[in-house]
């Protein structure tokens, strides 16, 4: 019998391909453009049902580009928020509805938008939320410090960190496919460090724009849909709120627990659409190894080479694409052999290095030692990590104009 | 003719609002990427205005690209605006804070700009300092200030002679051919620049010839001074 296959188009007429052709076997094409427009590009290429947007710098690109998308046809609905709180409240309703959803923020945006990041995993709405984090605090920044990041580990929501605009493109994509397993069915930030990725122009490969993810079945959806019959307060008000007794507890707490254990499901999903949760850069043998997610990492990188090259010190760098589910196992793996671990960061508080001291406690004895760091815009050279590691092992420092 | 040693070429271009720093480093990349480099570009990250100091920066190398964000420590300067020295409207001080030895400084200027002890310290490091009347070249060549950034970038590809002209021609041609959305800003600006100019493709032209007549100056310059290529062709580089 001769089988014919039906080919499906979304509402844009794109045709639906799937997750795995779209993102590793199309053919792809070299671009020269920023992390806003690979945005576009990426959730283009995403049949979005639904975007809710608000400016704050540096991501008010990156939304008009997903307003310039729904003029094109390629979103379903868009429209402007009356705050952050007002967009992550809006999306919320978007998801609930049955519809695939992103939207973007930056530092004070995130902030003001804190208490539906909980909500949504509570709910367990699929959402992809794409931060270009930014400086939150006084005096006044707008420009790269990613401590908000630490504020969102705790949400309940997958928080994955791209370091170039690339893998930010890839991101996007994998990140509707894997928070929309039925047995995640988490929200997910897809993280950047804001104007490094945003406002840079880079070198990107792009698939043809003519295909697109299949669309979210939202009856694919761990909870019960919510229809007609089924309204969203049914769902939250009864068991949880209006009853205090040692049942409803219980619900909420293991509740808590099974969000935590659908980003934990999330794991060879991510693995697989990401090509793997670690990046491992640089000699494996060496004995110093930087651990770090984001730019920092790219600077680590660059400075790995630049250790090399000028100084003939061996180093690696262990780059982790997803803080949550955070990859302890290969984390510990990875670094088996390593003297001493640095965690170079774009934050005051180094949250990353209690994320990796916390991982490897009694598990790898080794050095954590939370430095290069810096926060509120500062940039950190690569020059100035290869001083820090020199220094730190009592070598001359000499590079350095 | 040896190998050049160097494989980034790192660029920092301290310039005032509206000078089109931002898209001369858009370009400059483009078209380095069109020649088969690694090319990264990107503005100094805050609010410019008009006359302010405003920063954009370069990367090209022969080696995947990693590093971003400001470049602490530059190859090469391109100083777009007398004001940056003489009013010290610049994000570092003084404006050639952290660059590196054997380095070049492309001042847009008539007249020496720097003091006695500033070609001290730049002489001691082997830094060379190519005075260059770039917004005078804008006004005879396009007839128009704004095609300084158009001077400077033909003076940079001309001085370090990494690529020809029909890979800068292919990046002016990207940037003003097709849809470019860098801010609502610069959106408006690009309409008013057409509106002036009456016809895009007379203000590619205009670009092109500016940058084309700055690129062979500044390369007699760097022929007459025994510079060498520098960067070795990316065909040449073997891929890591």
């Amino acid at each position: 019998m001769e089988k014919t296959e039906q080919v499906q188009y979304n509402r844009a007429g794109q045709r639906i391909v799937s997750p795995d052709y779209l993102l590793f076997e199309a053919p792809r094409e070299k671009y020269f453009m920023t992390g806003s427009e690979v945005v576009k590009e990426a959730v283009k290429r995403a049949s979005v049902d639904a975007s809710v947007s608000y400016p704050i710098t540096p991501q008010s690109e990156a939304a008009h580009l997903i307003g310039e998308l729904w003029v094109e046809g390629y979103v379903g609905v868009y429209f402007r928020g009356e705050s952050e709180f007002g967009v992550m409240s809006e999306v919320a309703g978007c998801s609930m509805a049955g519809a695939r959803t992103v939207t973007t923020t930056s530092g004070p945006g995130t902030l003001r938008a804190m208490e539906n990041f909980p909500m949504w995993a509570g709910s367990r709405l699929p959402i992809q939320l794409i931060l270009m984090a930014r400086g939150v605090n006084a005096p006044l920044t707008i420009q790269p410090d990613n401590l908000e990041m630490a504020f969102l580990l705790d949400t309940g929501c997958m928080i994955w960190h791209a370091e170039t605009a690339q893998e930010l493109f890839d991101m996007i994509l994998a990140g509707f496919v894997v928070a929309e397993q039925p047995d995640v069915h988490v929200p997910i930030i897809t993280s950047i460090d804001g104007f490094f990725i945003s406002h840079t122009r880079e070198a990107v490969m792009l698939p043809p724009d003519d295909i697109a993810l299949p669309p979210y079945d939202p009856y694919r959806s761990p909870m019960v849909p919510l229809d007609m019959e089924m309204s969203p307060g049914r769902f939250l008000r009864d068991p949880f709120v209006m009853k205090s007794n040692y049942v409803s507890y219980a619900t909420h707490t293991s509740w808590q627990f099974e969000v935590r254990a659908a980003i934990e499901r999330a794991k060879p999903y991510a693995k697989h659409y990401l090509r793997g949760l670690i990046e491992e850069f640089g000699d494996p043998e060496a004995e110093i190894a930087f651990v770090a997610s984001g730019t920092a990492a790219a600077q680590a990188k660059e400075a790995t080479l630049m250790l090399l090259h000028e100084e003939g010190v061996k180093a690696r760098v262990v780059r982790l694409k997803t803080i949550r589910p955070f990859p302890t196992k290969e984390l510990i793996e990875a670094l088996r052999g390593a003297k001493y671990v640095f965690v170079p960061e774009f934050n005051v508080i180094g949250w990353l290095e209690r994320e990796v001291r916390r991982a490897l406690y009694g598990n790898l004895d080794v050095p954590v030692i939370g430095s290069p760091r810096v926060a509120g815009g500062m940039t950190m050279p690569p020059e100035i990590i290869v001083k820090e590691v020199l220094q730190f092992l009592g070598k001359e420092v000499k590079h350095v104009v | 003719m040896s190998q050049p040693k160097r494989r980034r070429i790192n660029v920092r271009i301290p310039a005032i609002g509206g000078q089109g720093a931002v898209t001369a480093a858009h370009i400059m990349a483009t078209a380095a990427d069109h020649a088969g480099y690694y090319a990264v570009s990107n503005p100094f990250f805050g609010a410019e205005k008009r006359m302010a100091p405003a920063e954009s920066y370069v990367r090209i190398g022969v080696d995947p690209i990693y590093d971003r964000g400001e470049v602490v420590y530059p190859d090469v300067i391109m100083v777009f605006h007398s004001q940056v020295i003489t009013m010290g409207k610049s994000y570092t001080m003084p404006f050639y804070s952290g660059i590196k030895k054997d380095g070049l400084i492309i001042i847009n200027t008539e007249e020496d700009l720097l003091t006695e002890r500033d070609h001290e310290y730049l002489g001691s490091i082997n830094v060379k300092i190519l005075n260059f009347p770039a917004t005078k070249f804008a006004m005879e060549i396009a007839g128009t200030e704004l095609a300084t950034n158009m001077a400077m970038l033909g003076a940079f590809f001309g001085a370090t002679q990494i690529i020809g002209m029909d890979s800068i021609e292919e990046g002016i041609k990207a940037r003003f051919l097709k849809k470019f959305v860098a801010s609502g800003g610069t959106q408006s600006l690009d309409s008013a620049i057409e509106r002036k100019f009456k016809k895009k493709l007379e203000l590619i032209e205009k670009n092109i010839n500016t940058a084309k007549s700055a690129y062979e100056v500044a390369q007699e310059w760097a022929r007459d001074n025994g510079m060498e290529v520098w960067l070795p062709k990316p065909q040449e580089v073997a891929r890591v």
